[in-house]
């Protein structure tokens, strides 16, 4: 488990790198009455666009809590074998709530 | 040494610092922007176009995406050392991911103060 939350980090990361120009470009169009009304109806209508929102919004989900994991490992919280594997499992279990919740926010 | 010379921070405990210190911003950006979310009744364009007319956001939104751009910088160069033996390959892949990184930032800045 703790490899697999090990890699999903490099994963998502990378992904989030992929994503930050398509997020400017959403924040550029959002910011003009014309531009947001066709970010409404792209995210209403396609279900390519709300996949892709999906799973950006995931992405930055597992990210952040396994980061926030990383965090407290810093400070010495989970760093035992034992914690490791605990630690792991509860990012996955998080991340896999928050998936489910980003999804009901998104469909 | 010259292996660190394409890292953001030239050192490995630079590097540790600025990855965690981004880290902090870009969570407390991330929560703020939920709370707008889960607070605000109905998501308008007004209520959008607000959120992002006061200098407040525009500064924290501004340090988040530099924070975006030293932690991508940061993570990509240690996934590149990892996964790109080649160093050819490997410090091309880092200069087109710290120009990649510069565009952003400076396309951020464009879009938050254009409004």
């Amino acid at each position: 488990m703790p490899a697999i939350s090990s890699i999903l980090h490099r994963i998502t990361g990378v992904v989030l790198f992929i994503a930050v120009p398509i997020l400017l470009w959403m924040l550029q169009k959002s910011l003009d009455s014309a531009g947001y009304a066709e970010l409404q109806s792209m995210f209403t209508e396609s279900f390519l666009w709300q996949f892709i929102l999906w799973a950006i919004l995931t992405s930055v989900a597992y990210h952040v809590i396994a980061g926030v994991r990383h965090l407290l490992m810093d400070l010495g919280i989970g760093e035992s074998l034992q914690g490791g594997r605990r630690g792991a499992w509860s990012v996955l279990v998080l991340s896999a709530i928050a998936a489910a919740l980003l999804g009901v926010w998104v469909w | 040494m010259v292996t660190t010379v394409t890292s953001l921070g030239r050192s490995g405990l630079h590097d540790w610092v600025l990855q965690r210190l981004s880290a902090v911003i870009m969570l407390a950006y991330v929560v703020y922007l939920g709370y707008f979310f889960a607070t605000t009744p109905e998501i308008t364009f007004t209520a959008w176009q607000g959120l992002f007319a006061s200098t407040f956001m525009k500064v924290f939104s501004f340090l988040t995406l530099l924070s975006v751009v030293m932690h991508a910088w940061i993570g990509l160069w240690i996934v590149s050392t990892d996964y790109m033996p080649k160093v050819s390959i490997r410090i091309a892949f880092q200069a087109i991911v710290i120009v990649i990184c510069l565009s952003l930032l400076v396309w951020g800045i464009q879009i938050l103060w254009s409004l």
